[in-house]
Protein backbone atom coordinates (compact mmCIF):
# COMPACT_ATOMS: atom_id res chain seq x y z
CA UNK A 1 0.00 0.00 0.00
CA UNK A 2 2.40 2.48 -1.19
CA UNK A 3 1.69 6.59 -1.89
CA UNK A 4 1.63 5.79 -5.34
CA UNK A 5 -1.97 3.30 -4.34
CA UNK A 6 -3.57 6.06 -2.11
CA UNK A 7 -3.21 8.49 -4.92
CA UNK A 8 -5.15 6.69 -7.23
CA UNK A 9 -7.40 5.88 -5.07
CA UNK A 10 -7.88 9.70 -4.00
CA UNK A 11 -8.10 10.71 -8.05
CA UNK A 12 -10.61 7.42 -8.36
CA UNK A 13 -12.85 8.68 -5.99
CA UNK A 14 -12.43 12.62 -6.82
CA UNK A 15 -13.22 11.90 -10.65
CA UNK A 16 -16.46 9.84 -8.96
CA UNK A 17 -17.61 12.35 -7.16
CA UNK A 18 -16.64 15.34 -8.89
CA UNK A 19 -17.67 14.31 -12.50
CA UNK A 20 -20.55 15.56 -14.83
CA UNK A 21 -22.17 12.18 -14.12
CA UNK A 22 -22.44 12.73 -10.63
CA UNK A 23 -23.42 16.41 -10.96
CA UNK A 24 -26.71 14.17 -13.11
CA UNK A 25 -27.39 12.18 -10.19
CA UNK A 26 -27.10 14.89 -7.58
CA UNK A 27 -29.83 16.63 -9.38
CA UNK A 28 -31.94 13.89 -9.84
CA UNK A 29 -34.21 14.70 -5.85
CA UNK A 30 -34.65 18.37 -7.89
CA UNK A 31 -36.35 17.06 -10.26
CA UNK A 32 -40.28 16.53 -9.42
CA UNK A 33 -39.63 19.87 -8.24
CA UNK A 34 -39.17 21.28 -11.59
CA UNK A 35 -41.02 19.01 -13.44
CA UNK A 36 -44.44 20.01 -11.71
CA UNK A 37 -43.66 23.65 -11.58
CA UNK A 38 -42.40 23.74 -14.93
CA UNK A 39 -45.50 21.78 -16.21
CA UNK A 40 -47.80 24.78 -14.26
CA UNK A 41 -45.67 27.52 -16.27
CA UNK A 42 -46.41 26.22 -19.85
CA UNK A 43 -50.36 25.21 -19.06
CA UNK A 44 -50.30 29.02 -18.37
CA UNK A 45 -47.93 30.20 -20.88
CA UNK A 46 -50.56 28.19 -23.68
CA UNK A 47 -53.55 29.62 -21.39
CA UNK A 48 -51.82 33.05 -21.80
CA UNK A 49 -52.29 32.71 -25.32
CA UNK A 50 -48.50 32.06 -26.23
CA UNK A 51 -48.07 29.77 -28.98
CA UNK A 52 -46.00 26.40 -28.42
CA UNK A 53 -42.71 27.75 -30.66
CA UNK A 54 -42.69 31.17 -27.90
CA UNK A 55 -42.59 28.46 -25.18
CA UNK A 56 -40.14 26.50 -26.47
CA UNK A 57 -37.93 29.78 -26.93
CA UNK A 58 -39.25 30.96 -23.82
CA UNK A 59 -37.73 28.00 -21.78
CA UNK A 60 -34.57 27.60 -23.55
CA UNK A 61 -33.72 31.17 -23.59
CA UNK A 62 -35.19 32.45 -20.44
CA UNK A 63 -35.29 29.54 -18.48
CA UNK A 64 -36.29 31.05 -15.07
CA UNK A 65 -39.20 29.70 -13.58
CA UNK A 66 -40.52 33.00 -11.67
CA UNK A 67 -39.73 34.97 -14.59
CA UNK A 68 -41.83 33.08 -16.93
CA UNK A 69 -44.47 33.08 -15.08
CA UNK A 70 -45.00 36.71 -14.92
CA UNK A 71 -44.23 37.14 -18.79
CA UNK A 72 -47.08 34.61 -19.21
CA UNK A 73 -49.24 36.63 -16.46
CA UNK A 74 -48.07 40.03 -18.30
CA UNK A 75 -48.79 39.58 -21.76
CA UNK A 76 -52.43 38.07 -20.89
CA UNK A 77 -52.89 41.33 -18.93
CA UNK A 78 -51.68 43.19 -21.80
CA UNK A 79 -48.62 44.95 -20.26
CA UNK A 80 -46.02 47.27 -21.82
CA UNK A 81 -42.64 44.84 -22.66
CA UNK A 82 -40.46 47.92 -20.95
CA UNK A 83 -42.29 47.29 -17.87
CA UNK A 84 -42.39 43.03 -18.17
CA UNK A 85 -38.45 43.53 -18.66
CA UNK A 86 -38.26 46.03 -16.35
CA UNK A 87 -40.47 43.39 -13.33
CA UNK A 88 -38.03 40.75 -15.05
CA UNK A 89 -35.11 42.15 -13.87
CA UNK A 90 -35.72 42.67 -10.60
CA UNK A 91 -36.80 39.13 -9.87
CA UNK A 92 -34.31 37.89 -11.18
CA UNK A 93 -31.71 40.35 -9.54
CA UNK A 94 -31.03 37.15 -6.66
CA UNK A 95 -29.48 35.85 -8.96
CA UNK A 96 -26.38 38.08 -8.30
CA UNK A 97 -26.42 37.02 -4.89
CA UNK A 98 -26.24 33.10 -5.92
CA UNK A 99 -23.82 33.76 -8.83
CA UNK A 100 -21.50 36.13 -6.15
CA UNK A 101 -21.86 33.03 -3.42
CA UNK A 102 -20.40 30.43 -6.27
CA UNK A 103 -17.56 33.04 -7.04
CA UNK A 104 -14.84 31.62 -4.85
CA UNK A 105 -15.51 28.43 -5.83
CA UNK A 106 -14.60 28.75 -9.88
CA UNK A 107 -11.58 31.49 -9.11
CA UNK A 108 -9.07 28.86 -11.46
CA UNK A 109 -11.89 29.66 -14.37
CA UNK A 110 -11.45 31.85 -17.32
CA UNK A 111 -14.47 34.56 -17.25
CA UNK A 112 -15.74 32.49 -20.27
CA UNK A 113 -15.67 28.97 -18.35
CA UNK A 114 -17.07 31.61 -15.44
CA UNK A 115 -19.74 32.39 -17.74
CA UNK A 116 -20.87 29.08 -18.73
CA UNK A 117 -21.13 27.70 -15.40
CA UNK A 118 -23.42 31.37 -14.58
CA UNK A 119 -25.45 31.21 -17.30
CA UNK A 120 -27.44 27.82 -16.28
CA UNK A 121 -27.81 28.94 -12.54
CA UNK A 122 -31.29 28.49 -10.30
CA UNK A 123 -32.40 28.41 -7.13
CA UNK A 124 -32.26 25.17 -7.12
CA UNK A 125 -29.02 24.10 -8.54
CA UNK A 126 -27.83 26.68 -6.50
CA UNK A 127 -29.09 25.17 -3.37
CA UNK A 128 -27.48 21.70 -4.34
CA UNK A 129 -24.29 23.20 -5.45
CA UNK A 130 -24.01 25.22 -2.21
CA UNK A 131 -24.36 21.92 -0.21
CA UNK A 132 -21.97 20.37 -2.24
CA UNK A 133 -19.42 23.45 -1.47
CA UNK A 134 -20.30 22.64 2.51
CA UNK A 135 -19.55 18.76 2.02
CA UNK A 136 -16.20 19.01 -0.08
CA UNK A 137 -14.94 22.62 0.01
CA UNK A 138 -14.68 22.91 -3.40
CA UNK A 139 -16.83 22.54 -6.81
CA UNK A 140 -15.60 20.44 -9.60
CA UNK A 141 -16.39 22.52 -13.00
CA UNK A 142 -17.40 19.48 -14.63
CA UNK A 143 -19.88 18.31 -11.92
CA UNK A 144 -21.77 21.50 -12.07
CA UNK A 145 -22.26 21.36 -15.89
CA UNK A 146 -23.98 18.18 -15.25
CA UNK A 147 -26.38 19.48 -12.49
CA UNK A 148 -26.97 22.45 -14.45
CA UNK A 149 -27.97 20.87 -17.77
CA UNK A 150 -30.02 17.99 -16.36
CA UNK A 151 -32.23 20.67 -14.54
CA UNK A 152 -31.93 22.61 -17.76
CA UNK A 153 -33.43 19.94 -20.11
CA UNK A 154 -36.38 18.81 -17.92
CA UNK A 155 -37.44 22.07 -17.30
CA UNK A 156 -37.57 22.41 -20.74
CA UNK A 157 -39.71 19.40 -21.24
CA UNK A 158 -42.06 20.01 -18.54
CA UNK A 159 -42.80 23.44 -19.91
CA UNK A 160 -43.26 21.66 -23.55
CA UNK A 161 -45.76 18.67 -21.77
CA UNK A 162 -47.70 21.57 -19.93
CA UNK A 163 -47.97 23.92 -22.76
CA UNK A 164 -49.09 20.80 -24.87
CA UNK A 165 -51.51 19.19 -21.98
CA UNK A 166 -52.81 23.64 -21.67
CA UNK A 167 -54.55 23.00 -24.99
CA UNK A 168 -57.12 21.12 -23.49
CA UNK A 169 -57.87 22.97 -19.94
CA UNK A 170 -60.51 25.82 -20.29
CA UNK A 171 -60.08 27.06 -17.28
CA UNK A 172 -56.73 26.60 -15.65
CA UNK A 173 -58.19 28.85 -12.86
CA UNK A 174 -60.71 26.64 -11.52
CA UNK A 175 -57.54 24.00 -10.85
CA UNK A 176 -55.72 26.61 -9.10
CA UNK A 177 -53.00 26.78 -11.68
CA UNK A 178 -52.77 30.60 -11.68
CA UNK A 179 -52.28 30.01 -7.90
CA UNK A 180 -49.01 28.12 -8.50
CA UNK A 181 -47.04 31.26 -9.24
CA UNK A 182 -47.87 33.27 -6.17
CA UNK A 183 -47.41 29.60 -4.09
CA UNK A 184 -44.07 29.62 -5.45
CA UNK A 185 -43.16 33.29 -4.43
CA UNK A 186 -44.61 32.52 -1.04
CA UNK A 187 -42.16 29.32 -0.91
CA UNK A 188 -38.85 30.83 -2.20
CA UNK A 189 -39.63 33.98 0.26
CA UNK A 190 -40.29 31.72 3.57
CA UNK A 191 -37.36 29.09 2.05
CA UNK A 192 -34.91 32.56 1.72
CA UNK A 193 -35.64 34.08 5.00
CA UNK A 194 -35.80 30.51 7.13
CA UNK A 195 -32.31 29.57 6.18
CA UNK A 196 -30.85 33.02 7.27
CA UNK A 197 -30.14 34.10 10.54
CA UNK A 198 -31.94 37.74 11.12
CA UNK A 199 -35.49 36.81 11.11
CA UNK A 200 -36.64 39.53 12.82
CA UNK A 201 -35.03 42.21 10.12
CA UNK A 202 -36.29 40.32 7.26
CA UNK A 203 -39.71 40.35 8.14
CA UNK A 204 -38.80 44.58 8.42
CA UNK A 205 -38.18 44.40 4.85
CA UNK A 206 -40.62 42.05 3.74
CA UNK A 207 -43.32 44.04 5.85
CA UNK A 208 -42.13 47.24 4.42
CA UNK A 209 -42.11 45.31 0.92
CA UNK A 210 -45.76 44.66 0.77
CA UNK A 211 -46.84 48.04 2.12
CA UNK A 212 -44.53 49.93 -0.56
CA UNK A 213 -45.83 47.79 -3.20
CA UNK A 214 -49.52 47.74 -2.77
CA UNK A 215 -49.77 51.22 -2.00
CA UNK A 216 -47.94 52.82 -4.44
CA UNK A 217 -49.90 49.90 -6.92
CA UNK A 218 -53.05 51.42 -5.81
CA UNK A 219 -52.08 54.95 -6.66
CA UNK A 220 -50.13 53.99 -9.64
CA UNK A 221 -51.36 50.90 -11.70
CA UNK A 222 -48.98 49.31 -13.44
CA UNK A 223 -45.58 47.45 -12.48
CA UNK A 224 -43.78 50.38 -10.87
CA UNK A 225 -45.37 48.72 -7.21
CA UNK A 226 -42.69 45.69 -7.31
CA UNK A 227 -39.90 47.63 -8.35
CA UNK A 228 -40.20 51.43 -5.99
CA UNK A 229 -40.37 48.21 -2.50
CA UNK A 230 -37.77 46.78 -4.29
CA UNK A 231 -35.72 49.64 -3.79
CA UNK A 232 -37.31 51.33 -0.88
CA UNK A 233 -37.40 47.90 1.61
CA UNK A 234 -33.72 46.71 0.43
CA UNK A 235 -32.38 50.28 1.27
CA UNK A 236 -34.69 50.23 4.29
CA UNK A 237 -32.96 46.66 5.47
CA UNK A 238 -29.20 47.87 4.57
CA UNK A 239 -29.58 51.17 7.24
CA UNK A 240 -31.10 49.82 9.88
CA UNK A 241 -28.71 47.33 9.91
CA UNK A 242 -25.67 49.53 9.87
CA UNK A 243 -27.44 51.31 12.55
CA UNK A 244 -27.44 48.78 14.99
CA UNK B 1 -46.95 27.59 -34.28
CA UNK B 2 -45.92 31.05 -35.59
CA UNK B 3 -43.45 33.29 -33.09
CA UNK B 4 -44.86 37.02 -32.68
CA UNK B 5 -42.15 40.18 -33.06
CA UNK B 6 -43.35 41.46 -30.05
CA UNK B 7 -43.40 38.44 -28.27
CA UNK B 8 -40.09 37.61 -29.29
CA UNK B 9 -38.59 41.12 -28.22
CA UNK B 10 -40.22 40.41 -24.60
CA UNK B 11 -38.35 37.36 -24.40
CA UNK B 12 -34.93 38.26 -25.65
CA UNK B 13 -34.85 41.06 -23.55
CA UNK B 14 -36.19 39.20 -20.34
CA UNK B 15 -33.36 36.37 -21.62
CA UNK B 16 -30.98 39.46 -20.85
CA UNK B 17 -31.89 40.79 -17.89
CA UNK B 18 -31.80 37.06 -16.56
CA UNK B 19 -28.27 35.94 -17.97
CA UNK B 20 -26.31 39.44 -16.99
CA UNK B 21 -27.23 39.11 -13.47
CA UNK B 22 -26.30 35.07 -13.64
CA UNK B 23 -23.26 35.67 -15.29
CA UNK B 24 -21.71 39.12 -14.23
CA UNK B 25 -20.86 38.17 -10.65
CA UNK B 26 -19.16 34.99 -11.39
CA UNK B 27 -17.02 36.73 -14.44
CA UNK B 28 -16.37 40.23 -12.23
CA UNK B 29 -15.91 38.90 -8.80
CA UNK B 30 -12.79 37.27 -8.81
CA UNK B 31 -11.06 40.18 -10.32
CA UNK B 32 -12.82 42.63 -8.06
CA UNK B 33 -15.16 42.84 -4.92
CA UNK B 34 -18.58 45.09 -4.47
CA UNK B 35 -18.24 47.65 -1.79
CA UNK B 36 -19.76 46.69 1.77
CA UNK B 37 -22.48 48.40 1.62
CA UNK B 38 -23.48 47.03 -1.82
CA UNK B 39 -23.22 43.29 -0.85
CA UNK B 40 -25.40 44.02 2.26
CA UNK B 41 -27.98 45.74 0.26
CA UNK B 42 -28.32 43.37 -2.05
CA UNK B 43 -28.52 40.72 0.37
CA UNK B 44 -31.93 42.46 0.96
CA UNK B 45 -33.04 42.05 -2.78
CA UNK B 46 -34.11 38.45 -2.58
CA UNK B 47 -36.28 39.29 0.75
CA UNK B 48 -37.93 42.23 -0.63
CA UNK B 49 -38.71 40.99 -4.29
CA UNK B 50 -40.46 38.24 -3.28
CA UNK B 51 -42.52 40.01 -0.26
CA UNK B 52 -43.64 42.80 -2.83
CA UNK B 53 -44.32 40.35 -5.49
CA UNK B 54 -46.39 38.35 -2.83
CA UNK B 55 -48.41 41.44 -1.75
CA UNK B 56 -49.59 42.25 -4.94
CA UNK B 57 -50.57 38.83 -5.43
CA UNK B 58 -52.44 38.70 -2.48
CA UNK B 59 -54.12 42.63 -1.57
CA UNK B 60 -54.74 43.33 -5.07
CA UNK B 61 -57.53 42.68 -7.12
CA UNK B 62 -57.56 44.38 -10.80
CA UNK B 63 -55.65 47.42 -9.26
CA UNK B 64 -57.91 47.47 -6.09
CA UNK B 65 -57.21 46.79 -2.69
CA UNK B 66 -58.90 43.69 -1.65
CA UNK B 67 -59.08 42.33 1.89
CA UNK B 68 -62.61 40.86 2.24
CA UNK B 69 -63.78 38.15 0.11
CA UNK B 70 -60.31 37.57 -1.23
CA UNK B 71 -59.94 33.71 -2.01
CA UNK B 72 -56.24 34.17 -2.60
CA UNK B 73 -55.65 35.77 0.75
CA UNK B 74 -57.44 32.68 2.47
CA UNK B 75 -55.13 30.11 0.52
CA UNK B 76 -52.00 31.82 1.15
CA UNK B 77 -52.78 30.70 4.53
CA UNK B 78 -52.53 26.84 4.64
CA UNK B 79 -49.87 27.97 1.89
CA UNK B 80 -47.05 29.62 4.03
CA UNK B 81 -47.81 27.13 6.79
CA UNK B 82 -46.80 24.32 4.84
CA UNK B 83 -44.07 26.61 3.26
CA UNK B 84 -42.42 26.92 6.87
CA UNK B 85 -43.08 23.47 8.60
CA UNK B 86 -42.31 21.65 5.29
CA UNK B 87 -39.73 23.56 3.53
CA UNK B 88 -40.56 22.11 0.62
CA UNK B 89 -41.18 24.66 -2.53
CA UNK B 90 -42.85 21.60 -4.41
CA UNK B 91 -45.28 20.65 -1.22
CA UNK B 92 -46.11 24.46 -1.18
CA UNK B 93 -47.09 24.92 -4.84
CA UNK B 94 -49.15 21.68 -4.47
CA UNK B 95 -50.84 22.99 -1.10
CA UNK B 96 -51.72 26.28 -2.55
CA UNK B 97 -52.93 25.02 -5.92
CA UNK B 98 -55.12 22.68 -4.08
CA UNK B 99 -56.62 25.22 -1.53
CA UNK B 100 -57.11 28.11 -4.00
CA UNK B 101 -59.42 25.11 -6.33
CA UNK B 102 -61.07 23.85 -2.60
CA UNK B 103 -62.28 27.38 -1.89
CA UNK B 104 -63.18 28.33 -5.11
CA UNK B 105 -65.54 25.45 -5.43
CA UNK B 106 -66.79 26.49 -1.83
CA UNK B 107 -67.12 29.75 -2.11
CA UNK B 108 -70.03 30.57 -4.50
CA UNK B 109 -71.93 28.08 -2.33
CA UNK B 110 -71.22 30.04 1.39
Amino acid sequence: MGREQVQVEALASAGEQGSFLQGIKDCIPTLLGYLSIGFAAGVLEKTAGLSIMEIALMSILLYAGSAQFIAAGMIAAGSSATGIIMTILFVNLRHILLSAALSPYFRHLSAFRNMLVGSLLTDETFGVAINEAAKRKQIDEKWMHGLNLTAYLNWIAANLAGAYFGQWIANPEQLGFDFALPAMFIGLLVLAMLSRKQIRLDIVVAISAVVIAVGVSVLYPGNLGVIVATLCASTIGMVIERWK
Amino acid sequence: MEVRWDVFLIILGSALVTFLPRVLPLMVLSRMELPEWGVRWLHYVPIAVMAALVGQELFLQEGKLSLLANVELLAAIPTFLVAIITRSLLGTVVVGMVSIMILRYLFPLL
